[in-house]
């Protein structure tokens, strides 16, 4: 089944808040090798200016590949996981994301683009605090084969 | 302290580090980020759609390879943007210690929104695995 272009400009709603820990921003750090002192001592991310232990540059991606599976695992969407590889991604911070931030992400379908065999998917996930203050936009760019 | 943007020159070289990937960091990687496909994990998934064996995260790739930049600036918190296109798989065969390099050089400086583009030379063997690496930190004038 191809990818089918007519989710484009789809909107998924805001989710639930989530509260960013500093056990799940130490193991992410630990595993992408971010040794900075910010990312696991709370003293350390102060001295610098930050609320609590901050997130590394990548981190946000946690949140956004959750939002972007209310689109990318929809069977009606037509995203086969067999023929996918990851093309693209893109983080811009308004903020650091810091542990005890209350995360709430709104997800945007921004394109399906076939070109030579392949469906190019864009989502954008809007991150911002249960005010509705911005923190973050994550851009993320699928392939897939058809 | 952080470097200073009028100290900076596009071209520049400003950091240079190996990266460092083993089969059970990708598990720690897809444990931290919630990322279990099992391509990143299991070679006979990875062989049956057409891999040369288990790859590393793409995802993985591009965030060990900022950490250059994050020690360099002193403060994860200037990292403003970053953005990748993944040209290549990082293979992480059975109990070897896969060691991607990364080269970080100032690609662009913008005075007056106080911000230097850095950008990220990523590769494995003498080959890029990540296109078009670039990271935006903000920095004092």
């Amino acid at each position: 089944m191809p990818v089918d272009a007519s989710f484009v400009g789809r909107v998924y709603p805001p989710d639930e808040p989530r509260t960013v820990t500093r056990a799940e921003i130490a193991a992410f750090a630990e595993a992408v090798g971010a040794t900075h002192p910010a990312h696991t001592d709370p003293v350390a991310a102060r001295a610098l200016g930050h609320a609590d232990v901050v997130a590394p540059p990548t981190w946000a991606v946690v949140v956004a590949q959750r939002a972007e599976s209310a689109y990318v695992e929809d069977p009606a969407a037509g995203i086969d996981f067999s023929r996918v590889v990851h093309a693209e991604e893109r983080f811009a911070y308004v903020r650091p994301i810091v542990a005890g931030d209350r995360l709430v992400t709104t997800l945007h379908v921004d394109g399906v683009v076939e070109r030579a065999g392949l469906a190019m998917v864009t989502t954008r996930v809007e991150v911002a605090d249960e005010a509705g203050s911005p923190v973050a936009t994550v851009t993320s760019t699928l392939a897939v084969r058809s | 302290m952080s470097p200073r943007l009028s100290e900076l020159a596009v071209g520049q070289e400003v950091a240079r580090g190996a990266l460092h990937v083993d089969r059970a960091r990708l598990v720690r990687y897809a444990a931290a980020s919630g990322d279990q496909n099992p391509i990143h994990q299991d070679e006979a998934t990875a062989l049956a759609v057409g891999l040369p064996g288990v790859i590393a995260h793409g995802m993985w790739t591009m965030g060990a390879a900022v950490q250059v930049v994050v020690d360099w600036v002193g403060d994860p918190g200037l990292v403003v943007g970053y953005g990748t296109r993944f040209t290549r798989p990082v293979p992480v065969p059975a109990g070897a210690d896969v060691t991607p390099s990364v080269v970080a050089t100032v690609g662009a400086l913008d005075a007056d929104a106080g911000t230097a583009r850095l950008d990220l030379d990523v590769t494995l063997d003498g080959a890029k695995v990540l296109g078009k690496a670039q990271v935006t930190v903000r920095l004092p004038a």
